[in-house]
Formats: C-alpha cells, sequence, structure tokens
C-alpha cells in the first residue's frame, strides 16, 4: 500500500521473472557454495553457476541468460558480502565480458559446436575482462599478466568441465 | 562434445600452451649490477660471460658473469663470504663483500616491484 496517495501499487510477476528468479536462484546457490572451497590463488574459481548461465542460454536465448548471470552476480556478492568489493567488481567484469562473448558465440552453427564450446570462450572471456579491470584499476602493472597462464588454466580446465555438465544437463532433462 | 568443440579444446589448450612460458619470465634474472659503498659502477647483462675488475676498498675485486647468472670470482676481503657465496641465479640475490664495500646484485625485470601481494 502506498499510503501517501492512497494508491495500491501491484506487481504481477510475468512467467518470464519466474523463470529467470528460478534460475538465478540455482545460480546464487552455486556461487554461494563454491565460495567455501578453497583455492590457492585469489580469482581462481570454478565458476559452477555458469553452467547455469549455459544452460538458460540455449533454453530461452541470450537475454535471460544475461538477467541470470547478472542477477547472480549481484545477489551473490550480497550473500558472500563482496558486494561493491573488488571481488564485486571483477565478478561483474568477468561476467559481462563472458555475456558478450556468448552473444557471439551462440550464433556458432548448433550442429558443429555445442555448450563446451560456448563454456571456453565464455571462460576465456571472462578471464580476459577480469584481467583488463585489475590491470586498469587494481593492480597498475604489467606484473599482473605473468599470472595470465595459471588463469588461462583454470579456465581451460573448469570451462571444459561447466561446459560438460551443461551439456549432459540439456541432453538430460529436456524441457518439454 | 560436438566436432566444433573438440575444435575449440584443441585451440584453447594450445593458446594456454603458448602463454605457460609467461610464467617463468616474470622471476627471470637480467643483469647484475655491482655497487661499490651503495653507489652502482657496473651493470653487466646475464646474456654473455663477461670478467670484470673493478676497484674496491681493498684493492681489486673480479666479477664473473656467465649467461643468466654472476659471482664475485675473487675479492680481497679476509673472510671471503662473498666469493664463497658462489653464483647468484635469483633475483634479488646478491653477495656483499663488506671489507671492500663492494656488492653484486642482480636484478630482474621489475626490479622496482617484486611483489604482487595486495
Amino acid at each position: 500500500m502506498n499510503r501517501m496517495s492512497g494508491q495500491s501499487i501491484e506487481l504481477t510477476p510475468t512467467g518470464d521473472d519466474d523463470r529467470i528468479a528460478r534460475y538465478a536462484a540455482a545460480a546464487i546457490a552455486l556461487s554461494v557454495a563454491e565460495a567455501a572451497i578453497p583455492l590457492p590463488l585469489p580469482g581462481v574459481k570454478p565458476g559452477l553457476a555458469n553452467i547455469i548461465t549455459l544452460v538458460v542460454l540455449a533454453r530461452y536465448g541470450w537475454r535471460d541468460a544475461v538477467w541470470v548471470s547478472l542477477l547472480r552476480v549481484v545477489a551473490g556478492s550480497l550473500l558472500i558480502g563482496q558486494f561493491l568489493a573488488p571481488g564485486f567488481f571483477l565478478s561483474l567484469a568477468g561476467a559481462l565480458a563472458s555475456l558478450a562473448a556468448l552473444g557471439l558465440a551462440m550464433h556458432l552453427p548448433a550442429r558443429a559446436f555445442g555448450p563446451v564450446s560456448q563454456s571456453l570462450i565464455a571462460a576465456f572471456a571472462h578471464i580476459a575482462g577480469q584481467l583488463i579491470v585489475a590491470r586498469l584499476w587494481l593492480v597498475p602493472h604489467d606484473g599482473l599478466f605473468y599470472l595470465t597462464p595459471f588463469f588461462a588454466l583454470a579456465a581451460l580446465l573448469f570451462g571444459l568441465a561447466n561446459g560438460l555438465a551443461a551439456a549432459k544437463l540439456l541432453e538430460s532433462a529436456k524441457p518439454a | 562434445m560436438k566436432p566444433g568443440d573438440w575444435v575449440v579444446l584443441l585451440g584453447f589448450a594450445l593458446a594456454t600452451a603458448a602463454l605457460a612460458p609467461v610464467a617463468f619470465i616474470g622471476g627471470a634474472a637480467e643483469k647484475a649490477v655491482v655497487r661499490r659503498d651503495g653507489v652502482v659502477i657496473a651493470e653487466l647483462p646475464l646474456t654473455q660471460a663477461r670478467r670484470i675488475e673493478v676497484q674496491g676498498a681493498l684493492g681489486v675485486s673480479v666479477i664473473e658473469v656467465q649467461p643468466g647468472r654472476a659471482r664475485i670470482a675473487a675479492d680481497p676481503g679476509p673472510r671471503q663470504y662473498c666469493v664463497r657465496q658462489g653464483w647468484l641465479t635469483q633475483p634479488n640475490a646478491i653477495a656483499i663483500c663488506a671489507p671492500s664495500h663492494i656488492s653484486l646484485s642482480i636484478a630482474g625485470r621489475a626490479a622496482s616491484h617484486d611483489s604482487l601481494s595486495y
């Protein structure tokens, strides 16, 4: 109820909203669970939530994938206590870069290229976006790029794993 | 896995392999710096073998450089600590001949930034 004007405002969630919220919730749960895993190098994470992004991309298209991914970055960082901390901006940069790359990669012929390709492309776009933001803002020195091989290796392994997981999910649970 | 996926995987795997050497150049030793009383008197690139003699407080010290390493080959100091330290290979390694006021150190590519911690 809006007491000032005496009018009530009702927001009716559409089917789109429900669906996006559901997938975003799954992605947020994965990114929170993943925050509990100790990892050797700051910034290297499996990015399990990207499995959800890939599934949403394949089923509902790029617009929904953008929503789910950005909701996950914002809400996930709120839950972990990283909102507006450096890690949040790195996540955001990575997410935006990989969404842009996915927007292009989704137009690859589906006959030859599946979720694994998209996942790998997104993972490498993710580290590229993060490295650029980190270089420009957090660590303004080229020494940062000495870490590139480690990030690339992580992107290769986790990109492959997430892509395979997404492919498996899409294969086993085709939407009605 | 579709055929194109293998191509993409292979491409990124090759790119990652190509990046691997970057991990090792960061700390690569690049030049030997010789100082007397803290003042740089010689900078020798660690790419070619050389032997130079420098005048210290007690007499002549001999600095020897070989590709990737450097040492103080001879020094007139009484205890010979810097000579016995042998070859220096790591960036920021240093051998100090205190009696003759001579030091030899290895400078890496980014001498002023040797840490990425923040």
